[in-house]
């Protein structure tokens, strides 16, 4: 019976992720290269704060409970900076392949065609727009994050046991899941915004950014008290969400007219790949 | 793109530098933390000792998981009537049940062999020992395999005349479909125990509420049916398979002996000279594995026995007596005669260097420690009496014992024609040939021994008693009632062996030392990493010396106990020579050593009190290995109803651990959730993007969605 409670905590942890894989990225190679080139930059900078934590841990006191408990919530706080750190580097590796198709909200310095991937298409325009590229690669940091904090979790919850015989709550794996599907959409949609703010050099936006991963980083290590972690941890993954929601373009009118819509638009949008941002011609 | 991959090439060795980095520092973690979410789920049980299957020509017994472990909610069940909530009340079944110990016997056993709605059995260890008697033995121990059957005395054959092990349930033989650990540490059964009390006492009629208390205990078996087919299956596969599975092993080991005037072990004794044979079994049994105390069943006597060899050995004229004398430890007797029959075997193919001629006569001690008014007695096989000759040579053996123990503590009587030999490893000389021989023990009849072969026979059976707050060392010194009558026993034994091999001096002088006798029963019993231990063995062995004593004969060999009755014999009885570490070890390059008739050992030597360095030295003995492997495997007849085919299954994992377990229902939720929001994240992507240039289309540019 543990099965049932591994793929449960799969479904729960990794169904959003999978949905949004399969039906967005998997089809488009480049959106699968840059999906998986992400989840690198993701490790090396996980690699990098674990390096750091893990120094620190052998240069301190390792007798001392409360100044190991100290390095562990400094330690998620560089992980949470490093990794914005890397987003950052991801986008600056990313940024010159736009030069033709940046955003129509800048300037763009030149335009000439033979660069970035316009030069691979046959059209002359990059096969995929910024914003899909914000989007794939913030899915990429949610999905292997996602992937290190709750592989072991899932390993542990074949079976036959529950935590709880140390009086922890039987809720862990439960819990866990939730929260891994909560980062996963959170590192989705900081993607979206943190691209966004450095296209348009909005630093507070890439603040409040790092501000609510630090947030969410901290809230986590209230843990045993769920309803304190589990709930502000939604209500900022909706919240951040609804913003990447207008950062991407969209608005109350659109929902409004794409609920209103009729079903012989299907034919027409299956054409064009979702969330394009149309070329300039 | 390419400035990209380009940049990506240079940094490549840098990369796997870090990853190594990565991967030592993960493993410098795994190694000191373990998998923290599995310590939050599990709790391991450190201090167990499982029940494991042995096979023989027909028969399996002992017991086996599932090959994934058998879990179940554990159930604690300290009365009879507990037994009721597991067999027919209790709602989660199967159970896993925490047996005291005083339940532990075959009408209980039976109860819950009979039902599925057991999945497991965990015994916690009665302490005192239970009152009335515990033994997992058979009431006939190693009954078809003496000298007794249709043949031989049949009156006598199956105990028809004594029962010998009354208390014996024959636990031990019977074959269990669920595993059965035994919970050493009595706060590791306090800590299941407390689970048990926080999550699965029945509070109301509907039976106690998840989360509940589980334990999974694995102890999964290879081999199956018998001897048999293992064996077959096991040399089918060595013949083609290059990484054969054996599934299992016969028991075997080393039988130690060692002669008063040393032989040529290599070649042959002449066939007039004349041998005496003193015999103990060194190897005993209990229901789970690698526990086997045997304190009464086995201590007792090779203890006495090896005091008696050294008290002879101090003798000045050992060398003048007219016939010689073999001491003898034999292994594996437990499992049907395993050392014995080996050697008598051996004898009758000339692979011994001894042959049944030349046995002028055999003594065997057998629990010999819990006398009733100090009386010891002669067992002699009234079917062998029957024959003249043998009959005056018995009553020659009989009056000299009971000369020799004129005068001592000891008194030494005959327990009757009417009665057949006890089980013994004289009766597999017997099988061979009329031997005049006698067994001496401390009971008449019946056992008096009430723990035999079992996990009580413990140095509190054989009434040993130390005082409070001794140490280790002065313990091991410490001279208690048991060693100083076991050492009286040594004495008219060695006097006895004296007259009997022809000594005509005053036997006065022999006297067995009561302080050797204590410092073995301690090394034996109590704690094989003692000081005196440590002195006198070799370098190389000195990590077998765990901290329990407990003499099964197991697989491997040898095992502890041979290893250190070989030492304890060749120190006692063995001579220092004045000889370096070289010429030691390879005594062949020493003209002088007569290698053929001694055994040379380079032991550690004790401690020098000024520094932590020993003084190492070379003993000179008699003292040899013979091997102790059934004849059956020798001769693959795995079927044999003559020799011993004891044989123990293989197994991947031995392992216990308790846990909390989650209700039927919180698993089902907890997979519905996570198929809804699966599904729901699909149609949700799936309409999202299919609208995705309506809901991202920037509302200030309506062309933009135009085309």
């Amino acid at each position: 019976m543990g099965a049932a409670v591994f793929f449960g905590c799969a479904g729960i942890a990794f169904g959003p992720a999978l949905a949004l894989v399969l039906l967005t990225v998997a089809a488009e190679p480049l959106r699968v290269i840059v999906l998986v080139a992400g989840a690198f930059f993701w490790l090396v900078s996980l690699l990098l704060a674990s390096l750091i934590w893990f120094v620190s841990v052998h240069l301190s006191d390792r007798e001392d409970a409360k100044l190991q408990y100290g390095l562990l919530i400094f330690g998620a706080a560089v992980s949470v900076l490093l990794q914005e750190a890397f987003r950052f580097a991801y986008f600056k590796l990313l940024k010159p392949l736009f030069r033709t198709s940046c955003s129509r909200f800048l300037s763009c310095p030149s335009r000439k065609a033979d660069e970035g991937l316009a030069t691979i298409s046959e059209d002359g325009r990059s096969p995929i727009s910024l914003r899909q590229m914000a989007y794939v690669s913030g899915l990429s940091f949610g999905i292997i994050s996602g992937v290190f904090s709750v592989i072991n979790i899932l390993a542990d919850s074949i079976g036959p046991g529950i935590v709880g015989i140390h009086g922890d709550s039987p809720y862990y794996f439960i819990t866990s899941a939730f929260l891994t599907m909560a980062l996963v959409l959170l590192h989705t949609f900081w993607g979206v915004i943190f691209f966004d703010a450095c296209e348009k050099r909005r630093y507070w936006c890439l603040g409040l950014v790092v501000g609510s991963h630090l947030l969410t980083s901290g809230l986590t290590f209230l843990n045993p008290w769920y309803e304190a972690s589990l709930v502000p941890i939604f209500i900022i993954t909706l919240c951040t969400g609804l913003w990447a929601f207008f950062t991407a373009g969209g608005s109350f009118r659109n929902i409004l007219k794409c609920l209103s819509c009729k079903q012989e638009d299907d034919s027409r949008v299956m054409r064009y790949s979702a969330l394009q941002v149309p070329f300039e011609d | 793109m390419e400035a990209a991959a380009g940049s990506c090439r240079a940094p490549l060795p840098a990369c796997w530098g870090l990853l190594r980095g990565l991967l030592l520092a993960v493993l410098a973690a795994g190694s000191c933390q373990g998998n923290s979410v599995e310590r939050k789920i599990y709790i391991p049980l450190n201090k167990t000792a499982p029940c494991v299957r042995l096979l023989n020509a027909t028969h399996q017994i002992g017991c086996q998981s599932s090959i994934s472990g058998d879990t179940g909610v554990i159930h604690v069940v300290e009365k009879e009537e507990d037994l009721k909530w597991v067999l027919a009340d209790g709602p989660h079944p199967p159970y896993m049940i925490l047996l005291d110990g005083n339940l532990f016997n075959r009408r209980v056993m039976l109860q819950l062999k009979g039902t599925s709605r057991v999945s497991g059995l965990a015994v916690a260890i009665a302490k005192p020992s239970p009152p009335q008697g515990f033994s997992p033995g058979l009431k006939c121990p190693n009954d078809g395999f003496g000298v007794y059957s249709k043949d031989y005395g049949p009156q006598f054959a199956h105990c028809n005349k004594t029962v010998w092990n009354p208390v014996g349930s024959g636990l031990s033989y019977e074959d269990f479909d669920f595993p059965i650990f035994l919970l050493e540490d009595a706060n590791e059964t306090q800590v299941i125990k407390q689970c048990y009390q926080d999550h699965n006492v029945p509070r109301d009629a509907s039976g106690p509420q998840y989360p509940l208390c589980a334990m999974q205990l694995f102890s999964h078996m290879h081999a199956v049916t018998s001897t048999v087919t293992c064996m077959r299956r096991s040399s089918l596969q060595s013949t083609f398979s290059i990484n054969p599975e054996v599934v299992c092993d016969p028991l075997l080991d080393y039988n130690v002996w060692s002669t008063l005037q040393p032989i040529n072990s290599s070649g042959k004794v002449s066939p007039e000279k004349e041998v005496i044979i003193v015999a103990t079994r060194i190897d005993s049994h209990s229901f789970f594995w690698n526990i086997a105390p045997g304190a009464e069943s086995a201590v007792s006597s090779f203890v006495t026995h090896l005091a008696a060899a050294e008290a002879l050995h101090k003798m000045s004229d050992v060398h003048l007596l007219q016939r010689n004398i073999m001491f003898t430890f034999f292994q594996g007797e437990t499992f049907d005669y395993i050392g014995s029959s080996r050697m008598v075997y051996d004898m009758e193919k000339d692979k011994f260097p001894l042959r049944l001629d030349n046995i002028h006569s055999f003594v065997e001690l057998n629990q010999v420690a819990l006398r009733n008014d100090s009386i010891l007695w002669m067992h002699t096989d009234p079917v062998s009496r029957m024959n003249e000759s043998v009959e005056v040579q018995v009553r020659n053996l009989l009056d000299i014992l009971s000369n020799s123990s004129v005068g001592a503590n000891v008194t030494l009587q005959e327990a009757g024609y009417s009665q057949p030999l006890p089980p013994s490893s004289f009766q597999r000389f017997l099988r061979a040939r009329h031997i005049p021989g006698v067994v001496l023990t401390d009971h008449k009849t019946a056992f008096q021994n009430r723990y035999y072969q079992s996990m009580y026979d413990t140095p509190e059976n054989i009434r040993m008693q130390y005082p409070e707050g001794l140490s280790p060392e002065e313990t091991l010194e410490y001279v208690t009632d048991t060693a100083k009558s076991l050492a009286e026993v040594a004495t008219v034994v060695a006097r006895a062996l004296y007259r009997l091999a022809g000594g005509a001096n005053n036997t006065s002088a022999i006297q067995a030392d009561p302080k050797t006798v204590s410092r073995m029963l301690y090394g034996f019993l109590i704690k094989m990493n003692n000081s005196w231990f440590q002195s006198i063995i070799k370098p190389d062995i000195k990590g077998i010396l765990g901290d329990v004593p407990q003499h099964y004969v197991a697989v491997s060999s040898p095992v502890n106990t041979t290893y250190l009755v070989q030492y304890v014999l060749a120190n006692l009885t063995g001579t220092v020579v004045n000889l370096t570490k070289e010429e030691c070890l390879n005594p062949e390059k020493t003209p002088s050593s007569e290698k053929e008739m001694y055994e040379y050992a380079w032991v550690q030597g004790s401690l020098d009190p000024n520094s932590t360095s020993r003084v190492p030295y070379c003993v000179r003995s008699t003292v040899h290995l013979s091997k102790a492997l059934s004849p059956a495997f020798e001769l693959r007849q795995w079927g044999s109803t003559e020799y011993s085919t004891w044989t123990e299954s293989r197994w991947k994992e031995i392992r216990a651990r308790i846990f909390l377990v989650a209700s039927k229902e919180l698993e089902i939720i907890t997979l519905v959730v996570g198929i809804v929001i699966l599904i729901f994240s699909l149609l949700a992507t799936y309409f999202i993007n299919a609208k995705a240039d309506v809901l991202f289309s920037v509302p200030r540019d309506p062309g933009a969605v135009a085309y």
